[in-house]
């Protein structure tokens, strides 16, 4: 009867989630195209191209919250697989630019003909197709983060240390992406994109759009998280996480299960990285650096970990904050504020916002429960884990 | 009455008269030399430069140096040249008057790239003189470098009465140079030169032998073997210069890491508010140098003295109280400290750009820190030297503390069995609080050192803590040993892969061989073995 209730109460919340981004998702970029500017429900297109910000760090803070929250994973390079994935795109659209760059090179990037290269390099090809730019979206993070993945795991690399060598790998591909050498348009990225897929990336319909397919993404991959984590696979994740040596005793390929999803969620921060670009108009290293991967962490922590809402959820709450206080008088307290949220999640609210709503739903539906019923006999089976 | 005031006045300009005909008469090869100076035409100064320098007069070097310095004025009308100081005072050149002013007709004398040739060959004669060692040996250098033919007769009066070794060696190099190029030197005079250069043995006497021309078969021959032993020996010096510097920054990883080493090792506690610790120190440092620069300035050399046990009380004061507040209510979750001290350290960063502002804040070194010495073929600078030995002096003595003390035992007894050493009535909630402060505190004093070599601004700890936790993860956490030789070899590797890969791309390099070391071995270099590792 208690797990009935619990997929019961929990769809609840999905759906509930799941309701209000859709209706996000339609809303938004209707009012902005439909009403007219001025009107007090138009939402103007620069909180469009902000809020599809806000949507692709949800997805990201969600492909964080299936590793960590399910299966004990603390990366600290996540911010490399999402850059990885904006990179793929940012190529792409660069190579959209055709003749209207500055130097008119039908084929050559702006920065390359600067930087005198004489042909494309050959890591380049395809990315004039859109279908191929897409694959790369899911293929480079993935590929990054099986092959690591696949040397990590296999060698137990755990905890602490596992943490450490990610945020090695972002900084490794820091300095990479630094260098003009590499070919990726060294410190200033990519950037001045004008189409994608035929449409003006400046324009409110595209800007529209792109939100649109940003609360698209973050359903589809919200529900990809959830059938993962309620369906088996994700059962075993779980006892890895709680106890990686006794599920190992029991027969479980830990390492296999561990692989798989941080492959998963690693193209799942490509995805999110893929739409973050057309909506910011840039990529460059700098989101590589391992203080953003850590924040990216921390929106987690704040929201609730293991709760793939609670994700979700601190992602747009840490940034609105972050928007809000960066912007007026208040900037130079930022750090102190983002620093204070990191030392007092972690001390006082270690299950996030949604994690200790959920607790303290289930107390107080407990102590209805145990007040309306008579038996005293109920009061045995209680189970106080709700956190999935 | 008037006629006698007529007569007189008549005698006095008719001596005036005589005199100012006389006067160039009278006056000898430097005072014609000095006017020379006035034609503006350079072959007229060039000619003066020689003379002057030659002359043996005390003016002459002032003059010369003037001419370097565009301080020389010349007068075309009167021909008078002067010597304008500095401090704005002048002298005339011919005679060393002091005078009140320049006038205003007077120009600088111009020079040509040939002449400056000859202003530095002359300077370096004349200088070779002086009765400074320092001088006379930089003199010596400078004529090696410009190896002027007209500075042989001086270089070769000098070699005769130097008695100071190594200018002596200097001038003998500076006479081969000079010798080689010269075109009507004899075979056996330039043969003597090239063996002189061959046992210089630096880069720039295989510069000199490359580029010496046209000479004898026999000259030739000898110039290609000297040229080959001397890029062999550099090849060892270089190899020797890349392990200096490896040493080095093997000891700055190893200053900063070793903290870190304590806090993990003992405590399994991953403070990523470590840098801001370092960061501390160095700023302990600028505050300890601006109160001695304000009050008292004779205390200058001895300010990283102070600072060092005052940096280790402020950032050790400061770790005890983290560990206190918040540290202690995260032991068993390290993932969730990870994330509270880099909360922490944003919070320590942004205090610090808030009562220091953001930019960079000067430290100084003190003299015995400064300036460096030729060792062979490379240059060693005395801050790093004092780093490395201050960097193994900390070593020894938290070895020394961990391994004789009271507290270094119950450490020990901590790191190896937290429970174990509970029930024997170890208090283990005071001994973390210790060992975080105590690693704080080598955080600090490590924050002193690299103050002396690295920008004081709020980012400065950042730029570390990468570094250090891959020296604590390569070498092996728990094992100080291990520090020591992770953060040597990460130093050393470090710098022989950069001039093959580029600073950056060695960087890389590092990184992803520690990545794939780990796969090797989890724990590192020197794991500890048994149960506790799977704690």
């Amino acid at each position: 009867m208690t797990p009935h209730m619990l997929t019961k109460s929990l769809d609840r919340g999905a759906t509930i989630f799941l309701a209000i981004v859709a209706a996000c998702g339609i809303l938004i970029p209707l009012s902005n195209l439909l009403l007219p500017a001025g009107s007090v429900l138009q939402v103007p297109t620069y909180l469009v191209a902000l809020w599809g910000k806000y949507v692709c760090y949800a997805i990201l803070a969600l492909s964080i919250d299936l590793i960590w929250g399910y299966c004990g994973i603390l990366s600290l390079g996540h911010g490399a697989f999402f850059a990885l994935g904006g990179y793929a795109m940012g190529m792409y659209l660069m190579r959209q630019i055709g003749t209207r760059g500055v130097y008119g090179n039908p084929i050559l990037p702006d920065f390359m003909v600067f930087l005198n290269y004489s042909k494309l390099p050959w890591y380049w090809y395809g990315f004039d197709m859109f279908w191929f730019a897409a694959l790369m979206v899911l293929v480079a993070p993935g590929l990054l983060a099986f092959c690591f993945g696949w040397l990590a795991f296999r060698s137990r690399v755990t905890g602490v240390y596992l943490s450490i060598i990610t945020q090695a790998m972002t900084y490794a591909l820091l300095l990479a992406f630094f260098r003009n050498d590499f070919g990726f348009g060294g410190n200033n990225g990519l950037t001045d994109f004008k189409d994608i897929l035929g449409f003006n990336v400046q324009a409110e319909g595209t800007r529209a759009a792109l939100f649109a397919l940003s609360c698209l993404a973050l359903i589809l991959s919200f529900l990809i998280c959830r059938s993962v984590v309620s369906s088996k696979l994700g059962k075993v994740l779980i006892a890895i996480r709680d106890a990686e040596s006794r599920s190992r005793f029991l027969g479980y390929r830990v390492e296999s299960y561990k692989l798989f999803v941080f492959t998963l969620s690693a193209c799942m921060a490509g995805v999110a990285g893929a739409l973050y670009v057309p909506q910011v108009g840039i990529i460059n290293p700098s989101e590589f650096a391992p203080g953003n991967s850590i924040e990216a962490v921390i929106w987690v922590a704040v929201g609730g970990r293991g709760t793939l809402i609670g994700a979700a959820l601190g992602a747009v709450v840490v940034n609105y904050a972050k928007t809000f206080f960066t912007s007026g008088m208040l900037a130079p307290y930022w750090l102190f504020m983002l620093g204070a949220l990191f030392i007092l999640v972690t001390l006082l609210l270690p299950k996030g916002i949604v994690g200790t709503f959920n607790a303290w739903w289930e107390s107080s539906k407990e102590k209805r429960a145990a007040t309306s019923a008579s038996a005293a006999a109920e009061d045995g089976v209680t189970e106080p884990k709700m956190a999935e | 009455m008037p006629t006698n005031l007529s007569a007189r006045l008549s005698t006095f300009v008719l001596s005036l008269f005589l005199i100012a005909f006389a006067l160039p008469a009278l006056a000898g090869p430097f005072e014609e030399a000095v006017a020379k100076f006035a034609n503006d035409d350079y072959s007229d100064t060039e000619e003066a430069i020689g003379v002057v320098a030659s002359s043996g007069n005390k003016l002459a070097f002032p003059i010369i140096s003037a001419l370097q310095d565009g301080r020389l004025m010349a007068d075309p009308d009167s021909k008078k040249v002067y010597v304008t100081g500095a401090d704005g005072k002048s002298i005339d050149a011919a005679t060393g008057e002091p005078v009140a002013s320049v006038p205003d007709t007077a120009s600088a004398v111009r020079l040509n790239n040939r002449l400056r040739r000859s202003v530095d060959a002359a300077i370096g004669s004349l200088t070779l003189q002086s009765p400074d060692v320092g001088t006379r040996l930089q003199a010596a250098q400078s004529v090696f470098k410009s190896h002027e033919e007209t500075a042989l007769e001086a270089v070769d009066g000098a070699f005769a009465k130097e008695t100071n070794k190594s200018v002596k060696a200097a001038l003998g190099e500076a006479r081969a140079a000079i010798l080689l190029f010269k075109s009507d030197a004899t075979e056996v005079e330039k043969l003597e030169a090239v063996a002189t250069l061959k046992a210089r043995g630096d880069q720039e006497a295989m510069a000199l032998l490359t580029g010496m021309g046209d000479q004898p078969a026999s000259v030739t021959k000898a110039a290609a073997s000297a040229i080959g032993s001397i890029q062999s020996s550099l090849a060892v010096w270089s190899t020797v210069q890349n392990a200096w510097y490896g040493l080095s920054l093997g000891s700055v990883l190893l200053l900063a890491a070793i903290g870190l080493a304590i806090t993990f090792g003992v405590m399994g506690v991953i403070n990523m508010a470590h840098g801001e610790m370092v960061m501390i120190g160095a700023y302990t440092t600028f505050v300890v140098q601006e109160v001695i620069r304000t009050r008292y300035p004779a205390l200058f050399d001895y300010s990283l003295l102070i600072a060092v046990p005052l940096a280790f009380l402020v950032a050790g004061g400061i770790g005890v109280l983290i560990e206190r507040s918040i540290i202690r209510f995260l032991y068993g979750r390290p993932l969730e400290t990870l994330l509270a001290t880099w909360g922490l350290s944003l919070v320590l960063q942004q205090a610090v750009r808030t009562m220091f502002g953001p930019t960079n804040r000067e430290v100084g070194n003190p003299s015995w820190m400064s300036g460096a010495f030729e060792l062979g073929q490379i240059t060693i600078t005395y801050n790093r030297l004092w780093i490395l030995v201050f960097t193994l002096a900390v070593f020894a003595i938290l070895l020394a503390m961990l391994r004789y003390t009271a507290l270094g035992l119950e450490m020990r007894a901590v790191t190896q069995n937290r429970r174990m050493a509970a029930s024997m009535g170890i208090a283990t909630s005071r001994v973390d609080a210790l060992t975080f402060g105590l690693g704080s505190g080598i955080a600090g004093i490590a924050g002193v050192a690299l103050s002396q070599i690295d920008n004081v601004s709020p980012n400065l700890g950042q730029s570390y803590i990468i570094d250090s936790f891959m020296v604590v993860v390569f070498g092996g956490v728990g094992n100080l040993w291990g520090t020591l030789v992770g953060a040597f070899t990460l130093g050393i590797a470090n710098k022989f892969l950069e001039p093959v890969a580029g600073a950056v791309l060695g960087k890389i390099a590092i990184l992803v061989l520690i990545i794939l070391f780990i796969q090797k071995r989890p724990r590192g270099l020197f794991a500890l073995k048994g149960r506790a590792v799977e704690a």
